[in-house]
């Protein structure tokens, strides 16, 4: 049985077993859970599904949320990258589409799959679906590299946290461009310490993040923060896949991650009290909306 | 924790605490209630009241109310689909600085003019605590079979029911008692591991001075 104490752990584990992550952690799973492979196998494909579904009906959606906050701007995204438009490569255009348009789908009430929160839905499925479609992968890898992504997210869930309202926006869009970063990596053919750098080097850019939605809404800035999430995410499994290794170990940024969370005042934890959401714009939202 | 609680539930947007536990919070209003109420008045305390219409948390209790689940794409057309149904509802934002911040007190009136009263509190990640029922205050998740069984508080009482529980081979993973006041109303809540059968509960309800039991299958 593994504990989830530690992303070294992890990687050792894997290496010392001749495996990737996400067949340890699958492994494992089906063993703690009392349950065959299979059905853990097919349960994960299955949120893979809605997780393309979602991305699909965001892409072409024109409604707004209840708010009027948000909606429509993965359309503009993808119009932009369709008409040949793209600043940055198709990859990573077609990445920040898809991200915006499945954080645009849960912020209009529809389905989503939290990974690991319904914040910050939209991250780690447009990584991975941009990957596989951009390189012809095959659904049962991504499927697998979905497993990675939840035996890393599952100890920083122990050791830090994935809620916006204990750590900030690090721990909800943090965690998932970490969590995505790694399985990105493994679905690229990276090894398993090269998904513990990549874990790391995400997180290490977004250390700090505070969760400041306007009108305590999960609309701004969260939808973009699902966009730079995404691109975070791939950056970091860039740099990984390069032989780039972070100086500070995986499970010391996650530490370090608790600690900021800490220290955090709660104006910035979800409270709507402080940020973005203090600014004169975000007051005179929350009135309108409120009223 | 397992990796379906980080990469899951799946569930209908935007936000797990006041979207995917509203929807819970309302299912177990519905199971305690015995089915879909004829009207309800929907108490929202603290961050629920703040902010319920951007979050649909409105939508999402009486999807709840309705029998949906928390992944259910009709929960953003709860409310039409209430009206159709011929359930009539109410919200009002109330302070209570003693809840928890995401607490809905939900009062129901079935078609006879019974009324229950189920008050829940989303803590985080959609999941959720009772807290009341009617007027005792309880604590459950949901996340087991539930049995709820008021009773009058006399000697005996748990015995007896407990010994029906042992009959059948169900194994009891927590059990709490509350009551009013001494030799008041009361009330069992016993979670149990294995499936729970409507005719047990029948036996349950035949047992001398215990009133109507409810039963209320897992929520997750």
């Amino acid at each position: 049985m593994i504990s989830y104490d530690s992303i070294q752990e992890l990687v050792d584990k894997a290496k010392k077993k001749g495996k990737m992550i996400s067949e340890l952690v699958l492994e494992d799973q089906a063993r703690q859970m009392e349950q065959p492979q299979e059905e853990l196998f097919e349960q994960m494909r299955a949120s893979l599904q809605v997780m393309a579904d979602a991305a699909a009906k965001g892409l072409t959606a024109v409604s707004k949320s209840a708010s009027g906050l948000s909606g429509g701007d993965a359309n503009k995204m993808r119009q932009s990258v369709d008409a040949g438009r793209s600043l940055s490569g198709k990859v990573l255009s077609e990445t920040l589409a898809k991200a915006l348009a499945i954080a645009e789908v849960n912020a209009c009430m529809g389905r989503i799959v939290a990974a690991p929160t319904a914040g910050s839905c939209g991250i780690i499925p447009a990584v991975l679906l941009t990957l596989q479609e951009e390189n012809d992968l095959s659904e049962e890898r991504v499927v697998m590299s979905l497993f990675t992504a939840a035996g890393l997210g599952m100890v920083i869930a122990r050791k830090a946290s994935i809620s916006g309202a204990e750590g900030g926006c690090q721990a909800e869009c943090g965690s998932a461009a970490a969590m995505a970063a790694a399985a990105a990596v493994e679905l690229m053919g990276g090894s398993p310490q090269m998904c513990a750098h990549a874990c790391a080097m995400a997180l290490k850019s977004v250390l700090g993040l505070v969760c400041d939605p306007v009108a305590g809404l999960v609309e701004v800035p969260c939808v973009k923060r699902n966009a730079s999430g995404a691109a975070n995410a791939l950056i970091a499994a860039e740099m990984a896949l390069a032989g780039i290794e972070s100086t500070i170990p995986v499970d010391e940024v996650i530490g370090a991650m608790k600690a900021i969370g800490d220290a955090m005042p709660k104006s910035l934890k979800e409270t709507a009290e402080g940020g973005l959401a203090d600014t004169p714009t975000a007051k005179k939202i929350a009135r309108d909306i409120l009223r | 924790m397992n990796v379906f609680d980080i990469i899951g539930p799946i569930m209908v947007g935007p936000s797990s605490s006041h979207t995917a536990g509203a929807v819970r919070i309302g299912k177990i209003a519905r199971a305690v209630a015995g089915g879909q109420p004829a009207a309800v008045t929907i108490e929202l305390y603290g961050s629920f009241a703040q902010t319920y219409k951007g979050h649909g948390t409105d939508k999402a209790i009486i999807a709840g109310l309705l029998g949906m689940a928390p992944d259910d794409e009709r929960i953003k057309d709860s409310l039409e689909l209430a009206r159709e149904l011929g359930m009539a509802f109410k919200f009002k934002k109330s302070h209570n600085k003693e809840v928890h911040p995401n607490t809905a007190l939900i009062s129901a009136v079935d078609q006879t003019g019974k009324k229950t009263i189920v008050q829940g509190s989303s803590v985080g990640g959609g999941r959720i605590v009772v807290n009341r029922i009617n007027e005792i205050n309880v604590k459950f998740n949901g996340e087991y079979y539930t049995l709820l069984v008021p009773h009058n508080d006399t000697p005996g009482m748990i015995a007896a029911v407990t010994n029906l529980l042992a009959d059948q081979g169900i194994n009891i993973a927590e059990m709490n008692v509350y009551r009013s006041h001494r030799g008041g109303e009361a009330m069992m809540v016993i979670e149990t591991d294995q499936a729970v059968k409507g005719e047990l509960v029948s036996l349950i309800e035949a047992v001398n001075k215990v009133k109507k039991a409810v039963l209320i299958k897992p929520i997750y």
